[in-house]
């Protein structure tokens, strides 16, 4: 949970503000000089009217550079940034051809994939080299391949579900599932903090959409029997469904959904359950399963499971997993299956090789050891960055870890002194996350090893105290306890 | 007359006694120096009876809440449905598996056949060029990249991309999507939003449909392909109406219709379009590297300059051979994208590999433009031999690389229609190898135009692949209908 200061409120209040009268200042007199210039399209309403882009225009084009950096090799633990420079205060970015190489903290590369991998790598050249790099079909004309078919049944098997079905993208998946799934007169209840693409599906389903309070079981019980008491708005008639969707980790905040707890109150009132893995599947769990599995759930208790392949496998595209009934429904009537261009092959087999890696299957277990690594590696990050007085948010054994910044003008000052310093951080503000509540946000992956996170934590330190976010005292080292037994 | 007078007496005796009364020296009163006369008594009391009535509440019958043992049996007694409505008998859920590239010859259940079913348009699929730039591709930057486009999902290969589409088509800029369905959906909410006007064709495809449903925005439908209706609708909307001029107006087509094959005539359009003073939002998937001289797309193909259409949207798992889509338009449209298509912004970037298939895609394209001729005299044989098919007749426009073949007579349900169409597909592959699909519709689809079956012309076609598809659906549609 996030603990706002007041006086850190205040400051950031305050920025905001300044920032909102320079942008007032700047547009008066934009529509001033405006006012001598003849303008060219006549009759026709502007694309963005006033106030609609005040953000973009006067508060985010000043701090672009942070953001969308391009990279000019695979997203791996060490990468090379493309610097790049403006001409014209930070209004357009040209690209210069030379890179720096920076340690990457910011893409999904949970178990390492990302890059050229031994076993993964060959099997997809040959893919490639059979299938080409894209069937140019839908699934249910001509794009179902061999390989399509030998995914879906590997993905039922690893997630436990009876049967899969696959999309090439993770947010089509949930867009065009959840209509599929719940119409007119079902109600959607989802944790307020839900990603945007299932928001999408949600409102496209057009069913009743209510959110309950982030990760709090209570309050979806109290929900749940406010609803189904009440029944449809207006007529009162009984909902003919109801589904509950939560996430499995969610990635502004890096905790984990409170799993056990939201199936038992779903099971009580016969709600059905939707689980979006995107970032968790592959990346938490004894054996890589899931939120599921780091928590005690059957998977039987939950009745869809979606994730994605963008994060852990190193490739793209989504599942869903469910009973064998509810796939044969999605087959004949989900609008991503019957219309979208089927997943590219070379990406079917990137992940098969790697579910075949995390399993073991490969004969080797460097499946195990990933696992074992981004476990180890998370749980140190977080405990070191506590440790000097970060304010990091998140459960433990979560790869993904926020550090809050609150003020506008330090988002890019971490931002640009990490770069300086070779660390490839991410900032996240307004608006994916609350208006104060910025982040950096740290993702681990099993590919950094002990001298990269060392080198990370030095550099995260020594920029924290220079724009000041060790919110928390820090703790102070401890004395080992041989030169402790020397003082005696 | 002796009645009313002993009346009229008793009545003026009773107003004199009344008003004596009043006009008595002790119904004067002098109260703080004002005169009270004794009408003012019985105002005052009626005064003090109003004001009584006035503070009383009115009766509203009591609101009880629900108890908690009421809730709890209500909880108990609601039986929600299924989470997913049982599959008919019959039902068609597995489809033919590939196990080969979708080339214009393919493998099925180990059997060769000759492939219709993929909008393989210029023959791409299986290109040395193109798979060793790929091959280099995964070997430099892995498959997936691993991030949305704002944190380090930006590589160098989706800029140059852009860069060359852009090029390729004239225009100032262009944006990159990781899939080919979701550009147009996340487009149009990026630009209409809720009190807008967009006028669409009724025969959009359901990603089209989707995005005017995401937008809110008031969708008004023409009928399809129908110039005429399309000025009506824009007359009957802007006629008279002073506000239409201060809110944002869109026309949405299809540059060639996946539900029918017709192309759009761009020049009627644009005319339209400054007259009434639209925008108009192009969705170019099928004709993109197909129409044209020089496969530059419908505004080639009408000698209409790219500048006047405000927004092209392509998917490229058509012509290009690749996935993933691209939005095309002046500067100010695309950087509008960058920060409010959610498409973009909360999804993981196209794969690198599949960015540079698209770079060698274009540049191949560049470089052979005779593999627009040999398509362009494929799609032409074609039509010409499919054009006496006994039960079938050709939907599709002469020029489009989508063939569809619906049936003569439709019965009345679009079902046992698709039921048809489904047993001549099935049979054809299985007598005579050649695989081909019909058009199968969600029921959460809304266009209503006829079911059918659709052929995907290929510039690597050969004349004897031709023959074997028209003879053969000869023989199996003459046997079934």
């Amino acid at each position: 949970m996030v603990r706002l200061p007041y006086t850190t409120a205040l400051t950031t209040l305050f920025s905001y503000g300044l920032l909102f009268a320079f942008g007032q200042l700047r547009d008066f007199f934009r529509k001033l000089i405006d006012w001598f210039r003849v303008k060219d399209v006549k009759g026709y309403a502007p694309i963005c009217l006033g106030l609609e882009d005040f953000y973009v225009r006067r508060l985010y084009l000043r701090i672009q550079d942070c953001f969308g950096r391009p990279i000019a090799s695979a997203p791996d633990s060490w990468f090379d940034v493309v610097e790049r420079y403006s001409n014209d205060s930070n209004k357009t970015l040209q690209r210069t051809s030379n890179t720096s190489r920076c340690l990457n903290l910011g893409s999904y590369n949970y178990l390492g994939f990302a890059a050229a991998d031994e076993y993964c790598t060959p099997l997809v050249i040959e893919s490639l080299k059979k299938y080409s790099p894209s069937t140019c079909s839908v699934r249910v004309d001509g794009g179902t391949t061999k390989l399509h078919t030998e995914l879906e049944e590997l993905v039922a098997r690893f997630v436990g579900k009876p049967s899969a079905v696959l999309f090439g993208m993770g947010y089509v998946t949930n867009s065009a599932i959840i209509p599929c799934l719940v119409g007119k007169g079902g109600l959607i209840i989802s944790d307020s903090l839900n990603h945007n693409s299932i928001v999408n599906g949600a409102r496209g389903s057009g069913a009743t959409v209510r959110v309950f309070q982030h990760n709090s079981p209570a309050h979806l019980e109290e929900v749940l029997r406010e609803q189904i008491a009440g029944g449809q708005p207006r007529t009162h008639r009984p909902w003919k469904k109801i589904i509950v969707i939560v996430e499995g980790i969610y990635s502004m905040e890096g905790e984990l959904c409170k799993l056990p707890e939201v199936i038992a109150v779903c099971k009580k009132y016969k709600a059905y359950t939707y689980l979006d893995e995107a970032h968790s599947i592959g990346a938490v769990g004894q054996s890589g399963r899931g939120v599921c599995e780091l928590l005690g759930v059957d998977p039987a208790d939950v009745d869809i499971m979606m994730g994605t392949f963008t994060k852990s496998f190193g490739s793209c595209g989504g599942y869903i997993a469910a009973s064998k009934e509810i796939i044969q429904h999605l087959k004949l009537s989900c609008p991503a299956h019957l219309y979208a261009t089927s997943m590219s092959p070379p990406a079917v087999q990137q992940v098969i090789s790697a579910i075949k890696v995390i399993l073991g299957e490969d004969g080797s277990n460097r499946g195990a050891q990933k696992i074992a690594r981004i476990r180890e590696n998370s749980n140190f990050f977080r405990s070191e960055l506590k440790k000097m007085g970060f304010e990091v948010l998140g459960d433990n054994d979560s790869p993904v870890m926020p550090i809050m910044l609150y003020n506008p003008a330090k988002i890019p000052a971490f931002s640009r002194e990490c770069l300086r310093q070779k660390v490839a951080v991410v900032t996240v503000a307004f608006p994916a996350t609350p208006l104060l509540l910025a982040r950096a946000r740290i993702c681990i992956s099993a590919s950094h090893t002990r001298e990269d996170l060392i080198k990370a934590l030095d550099v995260i330190s020594q920029v924290g105290d220079l724009v000041g976010i060790k919110y928390f005292p820090a703790e102070p080292p401890k004395i080992a306890e041989a030169d402790h037994d020397k003082l005696e | 007359m002796e009645v009313i007078l002993p009346i009229a007496n008793a009545t003026a005796a009773a107003i004199a006694r009344v008003s004596a009364a009043f006009n008595a020296p002790h119904a004067r009163a002098v109260v703080f120096g004002i005169h009270i006369d004794g009408h003012l008594v019985v105002e005052g009391l009626l005064i003090a009876a109003i004001l009584f009535q006035l503070s009383r509440k009115s009766y509203k019958p009591p609101k009880k809440p629900l108890t908690e043992k009421e809730i709890d049996e209500l909880c108990d007694e609601w039986k929600p449905e299924p989470l997913c409505p049982p599959i008919k008998e019959g039902a068609r859920i597995d489809t033919p598996t590939l196990e080969c590239a979708a080339g214009p010859h393919t493998t099925i259940d180990g059997k060769e056949v000759v492939n219709f079913a993929s909008a393989n348009y210029l023959g791409l699929i299986g290109n040395e060029k193109i798979i060793d730039s790929c091959v280099g591709s995964v070997e430099k930057y892995g498959v997936g990249s691993c991030g949305p486009r704002g944190f380090y999902g930006t590589i160098d290969v989706h800029l140059d991309c852009e860069a060359k589409i852009a090029k390729f088509l004239g225009t100032q800029d262009s944006i990159l999507y990781s899939y080919g369905i979701s550009t147009i959906f996340s487009v149009i909410p990026a630009f209409c939003k809720k009190g807008d006007i967009i006028v669409a064709d009724e025969g959009v495809h359901w990603a089209v449909q989707n995005g005017l449903q995401l937008s809110r925005s008031t969708v008004v439908y023409f009928k399809h392909n129908d110039m005429a209706s399309l000025a009506s609708t824009l007359e009957k909307l802007t006629h008279g109406n002073k506000r239409t001029e201060k809110i944002r107006r869109y026309i949405v087509v299809e540059a060639i219709y996946q539900n029918s094959g017709q192309v759009a005539p761009l020049d009627e359009i644009i005319r339209l379009k400054e007259k009434y003073r639209f925008r108009v939002i192009l969705e170019e998937s099928h004709s993109f590297g197909v129409l044209g001289k020089s496969g530059r797309g419908l505004a080639e193909h009408y000698g209409v300059p790219i500048e006047k259409i405000d927004i092209v949207t392509a998917g490229m798992g058509n012509a290009l051979a690749t996935d993933g889509g691209f939005c095309t338009g002046s500067v100010r449209v695309v950087d509008h994208q960058r920060l409010s298509s959610s498409g973009y912004v909360f999804s993981a970037s196209l794969p690198p590999y599949l960015a540079t298939a698209a770079i060698s895609a274009v540049n191949h394209l560049e470089e052979n433009p005779a593999v627009l001729s040999n398509l362009r005299s494929n799609i032409a044989l074609l039509h010409k031999e499919l054009s006496d098919i006994p039960g079938l007749e050709i939907a599709s426009d002469i020029l489009s690389p989508i063939i569809f073949l619906k049936l003569k007579k439709p019965t009345s349900s679009a079902v046992a229609d698709l039921e048809l169409l489904e047993v001549i597909a099935e049979k054809v592959l299985k007598e005579d190898s050649v695989f081909i699909a019909a058009t199968k519709r969600s029921n959460l689809d809304k266009c209503r135009l006829p079911v059918g079956i659709r052929l995907f012309v290929s510039a690597g076609h050969t004349e004897s692949d031709i023959s074997r598809v028209s003879t053969s659906l000869k023989m199996v549609a003459s046997s079934v209908l």
